[in-house]
């Protein structure tokens, strides 16, 4: 497998170790703990050897970036660095388990009749094949979600905090670049798209906004999850985009889709599937453009990675890593835009719905 | 194709998670964020009109001040020009009444030297029939003196009266 990486990562952890010495735990006595830091370095030291004598087998580069855009029962800061997350698990017989992935870490990945399979994503199945097993675990989605969700939380309270308590005052520092942001969400994405009745979309726009904006930094982070490149989120959003849309939709709207203004009766065979194929592609089209975009530019980064341990050589090295900081930069830049371009899309979708002439838009 | 089925859990936790935080954020902070970006863009605005208005007062005022200026000006030209008017009318009054007052006198001294004249008139008059009456008297003394002269005149003016 791809040991070369794993070469990479484990050497750099034991210079780490060497280099700044740092206590594991602190809470252990003094002897325990310089005990324990020549054990870790003979481990790691016995990695090295194994790695070295199984590195005649290729670098998958393929499976490297499943591997790391996929989610995880586990959270793997660097090689070696894993962060064990809890698994919930709810079957009708056993009803809820709780417990650490941390357990799956055995010869067979097996654990009180669960396997965790290794394939391009991480499944806990059971070992007796007739049972229905639904994974509700904390993975590194979820975990990363969560922090984000701490991160806007705090963020955005404190800001409200100092809108609470300084009245009347010139807006200054951090406080002062978010209001552009949110100022710009406000008056030249939502104002404009949804139309006079926008301030009851507001919230639900900005947190949209906000959240995909966080997810998809954090995401560019190393070690980090890749959580709005995963479909299950984009199409969380998408679909509750589309709920949003359709609670608040007027009359207009709904007839529109059977009858749109103006289409001879014989056309109407193809208008309405075609109105209402298009109903369903614009949510879906939200989902993909976010997951697509989002897990391409990992896959360039982590190709661009991979080509040097492809090539194995020192010269390409920089090379590459300039070229990565540079497509980073594109990276960064495409999270904002996505974050702006999902949330604009959202707005004109629900101020098409909520529109109140006759004449609608007709979606596109 | 993993990369392409969605996960149910991961779902679920989504939903949660997205949930929750569309949920505190709109209670506790978009609520008094746009709340106070509003406020404060009516303060400015409610600034930027005071200042307008302010503006305007001033301007207002100012042209006021010019009015009852140009207005105290005119008081002060129409009174000038009154006074001197008035002046004007009273010289001009006074050189009618004293022309007027010079014409009766200048016609009572007419009067009077009409009548002076009218009195030595009459009076050279009496005078010239006082002094004729005695030439006449003097001349008609002469005259009766000498008896021959008279006779013949009587005689001329019989010859010369047709007796019929």
């Amino acid at each position: 497998m791809y040991t070369h990486l794993r070469l990479f990562f484990t050497t750099a952890l034991v210079a780490a170790t060497c280099l700044l010495n740092v206590p594991v735990m602190a809470d252990e006595p003094t002897q325990h703990e310089a005990e324990k830091v020549v054990e870790g370095i003979n481990q790691a030291e016995h990695k090295i050897e194994h790695n070295l004598e199984e590195s005649e087998e290729k670098f998958n580069i393929g499976q490297m970036i499943m591997h790391h855009i996929a989610d995880s029962h586990e959270w793997e800061i660097t090689h070696g660095m894993v962060l064990p997350l809890p698994v919930i698990l709810y079957s009708a017989d056993r009803g809820i388990e709780v417990f650490s992935s941390s357990n799956f870490h055995n010869e067979h990945h097996e654990y009180n009749g669960y396997h965790l399979v290794h394939g391009d994503a991480e499944t806990i199945v059971p070992v007796d094949e007739s049972r229905v097993v639904y994974d509700f675990s904390i993975t590194k989605n979820v975990a990363s979600m969560l922090l984000s969700a701490v991160i806007l939380i705090l963020i955005f309270t404190s800001i409200a905090g100092y809108y609470k308590n300084s009245k009347g005052k010139a807006p200054k520092g951090f406080h002062s670049a978010m209001e552009v942001i949110i100022l710009f969400i406000r008056d030249d994405v939502v104002k404009p798209n949804v139309g006079p009745k926008y301030e009851k979309y507001l919230p639900y726009l900005l947190t949209l906004f906000f959240f995909i904006l966080v997810n998809n930094i954090l995401g560019l982070l190393p070690g980090s999850a890749n959580v709005t490149g995963n479909i299950a989120v984009t199409m969380t959003l998408a679909v509750l985009t589309f709920i949003v849309v359709h609670l608040n939709a007027n009359g207009n709207y709904y007839k529109h889709l059977v009858k749109p203004d103006g289409v001879p009766v014989p056309l109407l065979l193809i208008m309405i599937p075609v109105e209402i194929v298009g109903v369903f592609m614009k949510p879906f089209s939200l989902m993909v453009r976010l997951f697509a975009n989002m897990t391409a530019g990992h896959i360039i980064l982590l190709s661009l990675f991979g080509l040097i341990f492809i090539f194995q050589s020192i010269v390409i090295a920089p090379v590459i890593s300039l070229f990565a900081l540079f497509l980073n930069f594109i990276e960064i830049m495409v999270a904002f835009i996505q974050a702006f371009i999902f949330t604009l899309l959202s707005s004109m979708y629900i101020g098409s719905a909520i529109e109140e002439h006759s004449h609608a838009d007709h979606g596109h | 194709m993993s990369l392409l089925t969605p996960n149910p859990g991961l779902i679920f936790w989504m939903l949660v998670v997205f949930l929750l935080v569309v949920f505190i954020l709109a209670k506790f902070a978009w609520k008094p964020i746009i709340k106070g970006l509003k406020d404060r863009e009516n303060e400015i605005q409610g600034a930027l009109d005071l200042a307008e208005r302010t503006r305007a007062e001033m301007i207002q005022l100012k042209s006021d001040n010019e009015k009852l200026i140009a207005e105290a000006n005119a008081v002060r030209d129409q009174i000038l020009r009154d006074a001197k008017d008035a002046a004007d009318r009273t010289i001009l009054e006074s050189k009618d009444k004293a022309a007027v007052e010079a014409q009766k006198m200048i016609e009572s001294a007419r009067e009077a030297i009409r009548n002076e004249q009218q009195v030595a008139v009459t009076k050279i008059r009496k005078e010239v029939a006082v002094l004729s009456l005695e030439i006449a008297e003097k001349v008609l003394h002469r005259e009766l003196k000498d008896k021959e002269a008279q006779e013949q005149l009587i005689a001329e003016l019989a010859s010369s009266a047709r007796l019929n």
